[in-house]
């Protein structure tokens, strides 16, 4: 049996093409070769998107950064220091939206994550229909995401004649608050947002397994492999690179999650969905009415590092795996 | 290397570069146009019918054509906390524009109104006001910062058709809490629908548990001499107003199945006919038959049942306040329109005839029962000179018209109010939803996390 590791290294690069004369002068880089190579067209060409870059990330990263520092208005302001990092980090409510942000993660991922990468396995061994199927795990993503959630705020309706207590009633189970209480709600938003979420990731991955070599699952089938052993020797090992990115931006989004606890509940019933995003627009907008902008980009400059932090230490850490 | 493609290509991507710059630059002070002073006026809140803009294109032609240097432009507008600032930084907030009263003081604190003193000395005013209401404009350097233009007191507004279809008498609402209860759970069990509900989301339903627990006798803010405050949360009248939702909700089942609604859709409830009663201001008679098509005969207000020792009813209002980015030239001219739309018709015969006159011919309510923001005297002579126009069911509501003078206005909390509402927000709604809630352990909660507030 022959694998695509049998075939040996891969020669190095120097290997494949002659090797370039190695002159000093084809190293020294002055302002005049930079200018005579085009630099100045390439600046010229790449300046629109720097502008765009410079105006609409850079610049408020780092208006947010320095009003973490102030009390402001936006009319006027003052520098207070780091108080309203001090302020934030002693509010109990910061905790219990951290701990909120974190049980959304947890359940979105025991959930959100596996879903749509069995859905996309499933489909890839569709052999007719493929599109259509596609088509319709990518239905979601395309009904804008206000318009999903209330209309999944009419499903959760907690009346015995909401649309899923009706579906409920059919098979004997009693009518469910959903949305209306502490504990159930904040399984309520998950389902919604792998709902409307999940197109996306199966598109995302049928495209990476259509890379999977189909003779790896030829020679695990001459070997009598089962489907079982096929996904987890040869599918999720091939997926690995991709499953990390999709892993990390899952994260990054549940840790950003704002639109589903907004409209649906409000961050209620008694704060079991106020999460970190909410906190903050809470606290810059609707409790202060504008007067607590400072503390509220403080707790988003805290978010924006804790998820830097979490994003390098992901990586470092499967570096070594995703390579091997 | 300077070819025609490429220099077409850097000159489109410095155009565009250009452009995009010029974009972002903010627009150009328009302010004046023609040697008049362009006013950006509040109107109605978004859903307002079409006869509401008849009405204010009909007085803005009135008001034109006595100051014909002013320019009014007429902005679609609604009080919402959660936008105010962004609006105010943004530039998009109208020059003139209304505040509730629970948000004046800490626009204050803010630094978020203009100081109107001035203006309210000229047009002769400070001496006019009710001193309580005046109170709830006047910031810590005892400046004036708005005129206060409309007041109302908490009521219980009713469904008469569900009150029939229950059974009960529609002309006798309720006038203790027991009957409130008693009502609800008649009216769920005849009809079906929700016999008792209360605000509980957005910070409506902090509001609403203060107006229950004032209607039983107790504070959850009391002022100290220093200027600060101190919570007084965990008292017995807040304990029993969330008694008598929990017993609403878990042994009598009549407050329906939305535990999580606001002043919005409390109406849209209340308006589509699916709610008994609920607390709101006396003046929303307005709003639910302009902005949520209520049927005017269904309706019923009553006065908050009051019990215990030192009872009253939360009061609230409307404050008309000025941008604070506006220069001088145009704070004059927003005074003479507060002045003429909202002040006049409060105290002058002629102005009051004109803006009922108006309002009627174009079918919006006029005569929804209010507290004077003057005097009682001055209120009740007002309403003699627009007698022909009133149009609102004022015989529906003669429960709250006859005895709301019996009940003692009281403010609401003057600090922190907003971010106290939000924690009582947590009270209400673990009332709500957890029948074990421990309600003792919850306003010993609210309390400190309060006075946390409070101090800092």
């Amino acid at each position: 049996m022959t694998t695509l590791s049998d075939t040996g290294a891969p020669p190095e690069p120097d290997a494949r093409r002659p090797a370039a004369p190695r002159t000093v002068r084809s190293t020294r880089r002055t302002p005049m070769t930079w200018l005579r190579g085009g630099g100045l067209w390439n600046l010229l060409f790449l300046l629109p998107m720097i502008v765009v870059f410079a105006v609409f990330s850079w610049s408020p990263i780092v208006q947010s950064v320095m009003m973490s520092l102030q009390k402001t208005n936006l009319i006027t302001s003052q520098w207070v220091g780091f108080d309203n990092y001090v302020k934030v980090l002693s509010d109990p409510l910061l905790g219990e939206a951290v701990l909120n942000t974190l049980w959304f993660a947890l359940l979105a991922l025991v959930f959100g994550f596996p879903v749509p990468l069995f859905m996309a396995v499933l489909m890839s061994e569709v052999r007719r229909a493929k599109g259509l199927y596609s088509a319709l795990a990518y239905l979601p993503v395309v009904i804008p995401p206000v318009v999903a959630v209330l209309l999944w705020k009419f499903f959760y309706s907690a009346d015995a004649n909401g649309v899923f207590n009706t579906v409920l009633g059919a098979v004997g189970i009693p009518p469910q608050p959903w949305i209306q209480d502490a504990l159930q709600a904040m399984p309520s938003l998950v389902l919604e947002a792998t709902w409307a979420g999940a197109g996306g990731s199966i598109i995302i991955y049928l495209a990476a397994l259509l890379g999977v070599p189909s003779e790896l699952y030829d020679a695990a089938e001459v070997d009598g492999a089962s489907i079982w052993r096929k996904v987890w020797h040869i599918t999720l090992p091939q997926l690995r690179g991709i499953l990390f990115i999709m892993l990390i931006l899952q994260v990054i989004a549940t840790a950003q999650v704002f639109l589903e606890p907004f409209l649906f509940t409000g961050g209620g019933p008694a704060g079991a969905t106020r999460t970190v995003l909410l906190y903050i627009y809470d606290k810059a907008f609707r409790n202060s009415l504008g007067g607590a902008y400072g503390e509220a980009t403080a707790v988003s400059v805290l978010l924006a590092i804790a998820l830097a932090l979490l994003s390098w230490l992901y990586f470092r850490l499967t570096n070594r795996w995703s390579s091997s | 290397m300077r070819s025609p493609r490429k220099v077409l290509l850097a000159g489109a991507a410095t155009v565009a570069v250009v452009g995009m710059l010029a974009g972002c630059s903010p627009a150009a002070d328009d302010s004046s146009s023609g040697g008049k002073i362009q006013l950006r006026v509040a109107t109605f809140p978004p859903g307002a019918d079409a006869a509401a803009y008849e009405a204010f294109a009909a007085q803005e032609k009135q008001f034109e054509a006595l100051h014909k240097d002013i320019d009014i432009i007429g902005v679609e507008y609604e009080w919402k906390g959660p936008t105010f600032a962004v609006q105010l930084a943004g530039g998009s907030l109208p020059d003139v524009f209304t505040v509730p009263f629970t948000d004046t003081k800490t626009l204050l604190e803010n630094g978020q109104l203009t100081d109107v003193t001035d203006a309210v000395k000229e047009l002769g005013y400070t001496d006019k006001f009710n001193p309580v209401i005046l109170d709830g404009v006047t910031g810590a350097d005892g400046h004036i910062y708005g005129f206060p233009r409309q007041a109302y007191a908490m009521g219980l507004h009713y469904n008469r058709d569900l009150f029939k279809a229950a059974g009960l008498d529609p002309d006798k609402p309720p006038t203790t809490w027991d009957e409130v209860r008693a009502y609800a759970k008649q009216i769920t069990e005849k009809t079906g629908k929700a016999g008792y509900a209360q605000m509980a989301a957005g910070n409506t339903g902090g509001w609403q548990l203060t107006a229950a627990t004032v209607a039983r006798g107790g504070r959850t803010q009391t002022d100290d001499a220093d200027g600060s405050a101190t919570s007084s949360i965990d008292n017995d009248a807040t304990r029993a107003a969330l008694q008598f939702l929990h017993d609403v909700r878990w042994e009598d089942k009549s407050f329906g199945s939305k535990f999580d609604l606001d002043w919005g859709t409390i109406n849209q409830e209340f308006a589509a006919g699916n709610l008994g009663m609920y607390t709101s201001g006396s003046d929303v008679y307005t709003a639910l038959v302009r902005d949520f098509g209520m049927k005017p005969e269904m309706y019923g207000l009553g006065v908050v049942p009051v019990e215990g020792k030192d009872p009253g009813t939360l009061g609230g209002g409307d404050v008309a306040v000025i941008s604070p980015t506006i220069d001088a030239k145009a704070k004059d001219a927003a005074t003479t329109w507060i002045d003429w739309y909202y002040m006049q018709k409060l105290m002058d015969k002629d102005a009051a005839i004109t803006d009922a006159k108006t309002l009627a011919d174009s079918g919006q309510a006029v005569g929804t029962p209010l507290l004077p923001v003057l005097s009682r005297d001055q209120y009740e002579e007002s309403l003699k000179w627009i007698e022909p126009y009133i149009n609102v069911p004022r015989d529906q509501m003669s429960s709250f018209i006859d005895e709301i003078w019996e009940q003692t206005p009281v403010g609401e909390p003057k600090k922190k109010t907003q971010e106290v509402y939000a924690l009582l927000d947590t009270v209400v709604q673990s009332v709500l939803t957890q029948q074990n809630a421990d309600i003792d352990g919850l306003l010993k909660k609210a309390q400190t996390d309060a006075q946390a507030l409070l101090d800092r």
